[in-house]
């Protein structure tokens, strides 16, 4: 990546301009603007239907936009992917899947290994050493059905380990895992900063986010503050975040959805 | 790492297998044509079943050959695709497009009426028409490739859902399909060999020109399904996490829905158009009821497939007015039959027989818990005997019941019964059971009463379920986190390990075979 040092902002992990994106036609965020300085932990915070889980498939082009642009390391999302992780929700997958643990893991190196190919040795050795940092290695080769929600997490976890990334979109990690996984997680997440990686992850539960991230976002269709996390963490824009969804949007949202149809 | 690479191994094994035996059935395909008869049903006159098994399966009838090439074409296609098709939860959607080929099925056998003498010059001739599987083939990739875009128009200009739109295209493509087939059964032309067997299927009908085509795409499913099987597996699994790491998750669906169409198709001469989605799906969730791994269950729904199908050939071989649909799917029913009753792991009657023999296990431990217990409340020896009064009061049941499982106890060689059954003693093994037991029920209450602070009244019933399932790790775990494991919350001793070696000192009355240790 330092061929062209010249590109502009290949050194800002994240930077998103005047992004509107929804389902349907109908949009869920509004123009958001943003810009993610290397090696932050960032926690993206809302009420329910703020548009969180729809800016990280935004970002990775999941959710098509329907204006602005998104730039990883300066480039577009495909010309940058492999140096992008990826967390899903955890109820998005069906966990009867005939795959194990080990399975799992091995899909993060899918995006390395390319087309045509199979994983090789080497691959095998990143999951088990990715799966081991998650303490899940005894599991490797169990079927992923028999596993609890905590450990259902850090398989995922693992996978976008094994992605070997430099930023991670990390979506409601900490949904429905028990406390020891918890404190696991957050304690992977500030290791990999520590590493200068870069991290969006998508939080509920605002007491515990204050603790955990170095930066917030609030959301609500529309970025209400974007910073350190002592500086956002207010009232007064946690008010604005939270105090009843911001009703002019939403009402334009609904007339914009209706008129595509 | 060792096992990683023997299960990558076994499954490059496995492809090879299956190219091995396409290659073998091949050149069978192309041996030229022999004088035997042409026709399945001709050649069925030998009368005995085992005559007839000796016949088919010695493949000497060419039509008899195809008709089995053919169905193990089928089963592998189908059998392979139909994995992809259950663990996307599509099966309706491989039902739609099966019922959906059949006008294009007809059109094609139409078109084959056709003759170009120039580039706008057509004509159309009744007496022309054939059954060209390669025009049949093309009219129904077609129509099934119609009907998927009209499912997918559906659902995402109007509010109707995934199941409505399949079920409306399914019907309509259906009803346009039979007008067009009953139509061409009216036609002055005694050329209609073989379309009428779309709709159920006869294995009989199959060609040297079927298995052409029937091995060229068999071929190429096998070499698609090997060749992208990470990228088949992750967008199956995870079509998010796919498509974030940039594979193009709707073209590999449309892809895959393409060769469901081919696998339908081919299948369409031996299964028939109402039964085709059967032989995608009930292999594969044989297969899904059996193994937790992928790749296994590609194997599995592969031999699951083949066997239907060749079963299927046979018995319609043995009773040629049968349709050949109807069999391969018997026979692939049964053996998803088998599975759901007798599966390993998940077959309700392996369930229930190992639930059976759990509580009868119980049964035992309790029974043996009861023997101990009676001797301890009158301060006994181990080598004292137990009255069948005694054990019933303890076991506040009648005597004949307990005698029963006393009985129960003598067959497992735990006590002896003397005096017709009315007096019991333990043997060596029996005591250490029924120790391990009594001690794992008290340790349990330790526990709950010590580390989980639950009142010393509450702990008994839970007890009561633990003891039968603690294992030995669990015990030295227990007795691990316990400082003091000489008394339970009720002040009752909880028997050591002395307790349960205490070394049986020989009883006077001992009646030979006494102390027999299993």
């Amino acid at each position: 990546m330092t061929d062209s040092p010249a590109t502009k902002g290949e050194d800002i992990p994240l930077e998103i301009h005047d992004l509107t994106a929804g389902y349907h036609k109908k949009p869920v965020l509004w123009g958001i603007d943003l810009k993610v300085p290397k090696g932050k932990l960032v926690g993206v915070v809302g009420p329910n239907g703020a548009g969180k889980s729809t800016l990280i498939k935004a970002i990775m082009g999941l959710v098509p936009p329907s204006s602005g642009w998104v730039k990883i390391f300066g480039k577009t999302y495909n010309e940058n992917r492999r140096r992008v992780g990826y967390v899903p929700q955890r109820e998005s997958v069906d966990w009867d899947f005939p795959v194990t643990v080990m399975d799992v893991v091995m899909m993060g190196r899918y995006g390395h290994v390319g087309w045509f190919k199979r994983p090789k040795k080497a691959d095998r050795e990143i999951a088990r050493d990715c799966l081991d940092k998650v303490k899940m290695l005894p599991f490797a080769k169990r079927q992923i059905s028999n596993l609890s929600g905590g450990q259902q997490q850090r398989v995922f976890l693992a996978r976008a380990l094994a992605q070997e990334s430099d930023i991670y979109f990390m979506d409601e990690p900490f949904a429905g895992v028990d406390a020891a996984t918890e404190t696991a997680i957050i304690s992977l997440l500030h290791e990999l900063r520590e590493k200068g990686k870069t991290l969006l992850v998508v939080h509920h539960d605002l007491p515990t986010a204050r603790n955990y991230f170095d930066q917030l976002l609030l959301l609500n269709m529309r970025v209400v503050a974007y910073g350190e996390t002592e500086k956002v963490f207010t009232y007064e824009l946690l008010q604005k975040t939270y105090g009843g969804r911001l009703t002019i949007l939403s009402e334009v949202a609904d007339a914009v959805g209706q008129r595509a149809k | 790492m060792n096992q990683q690479r023997k299960t990558l191994a076994k499954r490059g094994l496995g492809a090879v297998h299956a190219l091995g035996l396409l290659a073998v059935f091949s050149l069978l395909a192309v041996e030229p044509e022999s004088a035997w008869a042409a026709k399945i049903g001709d050649v069925a006159e030998e009368t005995s079943l085992g005559q007839q098994a000796l016949r088919f399966f010695s493949f000497r009838d060419p039509s008899v050959r195809y008709a089995v090439i053919g169905s193990v074409l089928l089963g592998i296609s189908c059998g392979l695709l139909g994995c992809f098709i259950v663990v996307r939860k599509m099966a309706l959607v491989g039902d739609t497009l099966s019922h959906a080929v059949l006008p294009g099925v007809a059109v094609g056998f139409l078109f084959s009426g056709v003759s170009a003498s120039g580039l706008f010059d057509w004509s159309f001739d009744v007496a022309n028409i054939t059954k060209n599987p390669a025009l049949i083939f093309c009219g129904a990739v077609v129509a099934g490739v119609a009907g998927t875009f009209l499912v997918n128009t559906l659902k995402q200009t109007t509010k109707i859902k995934e199941d409505s739109a399949l079920g409306l295209t399914l019907a309509s493509f259906f009803a346009v399909g039979i007008c067009l087939l009953t139509m061409i059964q009216d036609l002055p032309t005694g050329n209609k060999s073989g379309i009428d067997k779309f709709m159920f299927g006869q294995a009989a009908a199959i060609d040297e020109d079927d298995i052409r085509l029937m091995l060229a795409v068999t071929l190429l499913i096998v070499a698609v399904v090997f060749v992208f099987y990470k990228e088949l597996l992750v967008t199956s699994f995870d079509a998010g996490f796919a498509r974030s790491i940039a594979l193009p998750s709707e073209w590999i669906h449309h892809g895959l829905m393409l060769l469901v169409a081919f696998a339908v198709v081919i299948a369409l001469q031996a299964v028939g158009v109402v039964l085709v989605s059967a032989m995608l799906i009930t292999p594969a969730a044989t297969a899904y009821l059996l193994t937790d791994r992928m790749h296994r269950m590609l194997l599995l729904a592969v031999g699951f497939g083949v066997g239907s199908g060749v079963l299927g050939a046979f018995i319609s071989f043995l009773k040629p007015n049968i349709p050949t649909g109807p069999c391969m799917v018997l026979g692939a029913s049964a053996l998803f039959a088998v599975a759901f009753f007798g599966g390993p792991r998940h077959g309700v009657l392996t369930r229930w027989w190992r639930h059976l023999s759990r509580s009868k296990r119980v049964q035992r431990e309790n029974t043996l818990k009861a023997l101990f217990q009676v001797l301890e409340r009158r301060d006994a020896e181990p080598e004292d005997s137990v009255s069948l009064k005694e054990l019933a009061e303890r076991r506040r049941e009648t005597p004949d019941e307990v005698s029963g499982q006393a009985s129960a106890l003598k067959q497992h060689g735990f006590v002896t019964l003397h005096e017709e059954g009315k007096k019991i003693l333990f043997t060596p093994s029996g005591w250490q059971l029924a120790c391990t037991i009594v001690r794992n029920h008290r340790l349990w209450e330790l526990y709950l009463t010590n580390a989980a602070n639950i009142a010393a009244d509450h702990v008994h019933d839970d007890a009561e379920k633990i003891e039968h399932l603690l294992g030995d790790d669990v015990v030295r775990e227990l007795e691990r986190m316990l400082d003091d494991t000489t008394r339970d919350p009720h002040g009752r001793a909880i028997p050591g390990f002395a307790d349960i070696h205490k070394p049986f000192t020989p009883a006077a009355a001992r009646p030979s075979g006494y102390g027999r240790n299993l």
